[in-house]
């Protein structure tokens, strides 16, 4: 009894210890902090580490970087506060989410005199109308990634998937939208459909494509292919580059008749501290010199025009990464759907993968 | 002071039962009463009833589960029996537990290179004249690492049965003329039956809900309701229909306890 009682003393004595001591370097902390400190929120792995040194240096903020891996978990966080976060960057659809929910603060474009080069194809979209809350960081699309040794004539377009040569070669993604549009955009359809009829009957036609699948796959797609598991998959260009970069045997092609592009995006949290400074880092990041070396970093589309001098010219003319005019066209952003018709999205999905 | 001294120990443990158990219960169960939009209804359950990819899925999970549990009491058992005759059975019994120290994600990666196309047991086939087979993302597989993670599960319980069994029965069952196949059926086995129960429980009940092997080893050619749950939670955040399934599963354990249970009192009577 006497013993227990010691080691329960003990351990509140250590846990009062700790909280006191968090409270102190908390409270230090940000006794330095608002006016000298940005807290940037990003994915893992999403920036050239030698830029923020560079930043540092220049401007003489301090940057506390942190890192999340899924929108979701993202928006949950700045959403039930405590944090101050002075820059994050979400996916389009989670802008719109995050606009709706009062998340994140309207931008002051004046403040952003290095907005001009940016691509003006790649701002004004619908998921951000005049980029009131956003600025494009990277985009990239979604497409086909095959192996040059396991597949003779490569597929260029999406329809090319359900040719019977394919048998059980294909590795296709865990995600309702992203196969579900597939299929959509193989019908004539817009991959924001909302209508359940055509749905279904895109569910159907998918439904066709379970003979060539030979698994449904998430992150674990990557490992698969460079160990080259699979003839084909379904990914992004973001996934594709981080595998072609591992196999050269890798080829990414982005169907001209249409796909999914996709843009990650930097947005300023109604919870940040220090908005001068996010100005100033957005600024910094959209330098063409700043905006090239990310983007050979990370391996993904820069969405910065004056940044493509300094890039390679062979990756600025792979249409896999860059495409042209014409398959630009056809590209579209997904818009965030009703609750109601993500659900059918996902109910359709599950009945697919139940297919044998 | 006893009376006050057995509070202070118990409490804890009351604490929490109801924060750890009876809460999510509550909650869960709650939850599957609940629309998308928040509004109490019988929706979810009337859904699940009348959704042919749902029964055929919650099918598929007990099908699989059972196939689990029935390859692993068939390895285990034989296993358990024989470290418990061993001299020395506490390193033996180390070998059989170890595995389950490694992260499970971790061991369902390495069976990812083992099945693999370029694989060890894919070169050793071809290295013996039968040539390369498709394993990853069959349903054989799926079951073949589900049972080598479950084993140890199933090992333990059966092992602490066996050598629970007094000594100078199984020498009097020897003694009186029964044969040692006789003592293993009639003694042995009947004696060891808690075990089994205790085994079948512990592998078929996590069986039911596996979703990250499904996925990885199955390449989602196997649907469990433990992929649709991640679904509904992660994806469409209908949490609600998520619930309505959780509470199914809880059913079927509640059925697998029960039936187990019985047996175990018929097996003692």
């Amino acid at each position: 009894m006497k013993k227990l009682l010691s080691a329960v003393i003990f351990l509140l004595a250590v846990i009062g210890g700790l909280t006191l001591w968090n409270r102190q370097l908390t409270t230090s902390r940000q006794a330095s902090s608002p006016t000298k400190t940005l807290v940037i929120y990003n994915w893992g792995d999403y920036i050239d580490p030698a830029l923020i040194t560079k930043f540092e240096k220049q401007t003489g903020y301090h940057v506390d970087y942190e890192t999340f891996d899924s929108n979701e978990a993202m928006l949950t966080k700045i959403q039930q506060g405590g944090t101050r976060y002075d820059l994050a960057v979400p996916s389009e659809y989670t802008v719109t989410r995050m606009a709706k929910a009062h998340l994140i603060r309207p931008l002051d474009h004046q403040q952003l005199p290095n907005l001009q080069n940016i691509d003006p194809r790649l701002l004004n979209q619908s998921f951000d109308p005049r980029n009131k809350y956003s600025v494009p960081y990277f985009w990239g699309t979604l497409g086909i990634i095959y192996n040059d040794r396991l597949v003779k004539n490569p597929p260029q377009h999406w329809n090319q998937l359900w040719e019977p040569r394919f048998h059980k070669q294909e590795m296709l993604l865990d995600s309702a939208r992203d196969m579900m549009g597939i299929a959509l955009i193989t019908q004539g359809h817009s991959v924001n459909t909302t209508d359940t009829a055509t749905l279904v009957a895109a569910e159907q036609k998918l439904t066709h494509l379970m003979p060539n699948t030979r698994a449904v796959v998430g992150d674990e797609m990557k490992l698969y292919l460079e160990r080259n598991e699979a003839a084909l998959g379904v990914t992004y260009s973001g996934d594709a580059a981080e595998m072609m970069a591992v196999n050269s045997h890798l080829h990414y092609v982005v169907p001209s008749e249409g796909s999914n592009i996709w843009y990650d995006n930097f947005v300023i949290p109604k919870t940040a501290k220090n908005t001068k400074a996010a100005y100033a880092f957005i600024n910094f990041m959209l330098e063409p010199k700043n905006a090239a070396q990310n983007a050979d970093y990370v391996g993904y589309a820069t969405p910065n025009r004056q940044a493509k001098k300094y890039l390679d010219p062979e990756i600025i003319n792979n249409k896999a990464f860059y495409p042209d005019e014409r398959t630009m066209e056809h590209l579209e952003v997904y818009k965030d759907l009703p609750r109601k018709v993500n659900q059918t999205y996902n109910d359709l999905f599950l009945k697919f993968k139940m297919t044998k | 002071m006893s009376k006050n001294k057995h509070l202070v120990f118990t409490l804890p443990y009351i604490l929490w039962l109801a924060l750890f158990v009876t809460a999510p219960l509550v909650l869960i169960f709650y939850q599957s009463f609940l629309n998308i939009n928040g509004h109490l209804t019988w929706d979810n359950y009337r859904d699940y009833i009348h959704s042919a990819t749902y029964l055929q899925m919650t099918f598929n999970s007990v099908w699989y589960a059972l196939v689990i549990t029935v390859i692993t009491l068939v390895v285990a058992y034989p296993v358990a029996y024989v470290i418990a005759q061993l001299r020395s059975k506490d390193f033996w019994l180390a070998l059989i537990i170890l595995p389950t120290w490694i992260n499970l994600l971790l061991k369902t990666y390495a069976f990812i290179g083992l099945l693999g196309q370029h694989g060890s047991i894919n070169n050793f086939l071809r290295f013996i004249g039968v040539g390369s087979h498709q394993l990853l993302f069959t349903n054989a597989a799926f079951v073949w690492v589900a049972a080598y993670i479950e084993l140890p599960f199933m090992v333990l319980p059966i092992f602490n049965a066996i050598t629970a069994i007094p000594t100078s029965l199984i020498n009097a069952s020897l003694d009186l003329g029964a044969s040692r196949w006789q003592t293993l059926t009639k003694v042995i086995f009947p004696l060891s039956k808690s075990g089994v129960a205790a085994g079948i429980q512990a592998v078929f009940i996590p069986s039911l809900s596996l979703f990250m092997i499904t996925r990885l080893i199955g390449g989602n050619r196997v649907i469990t309701l433990g992929t649709a749950i991640e679904e509904h939670f992660l994806t469409t955040q209908n949490w609600g229909m998520g619930s309505t399934i959780g509470v199914v599963l809880v059913l079927a354990m509640l059925i697998v306890m029960v039936l187990t249970d019985d047996n175990n009192k018929k097996g003692g009577a």
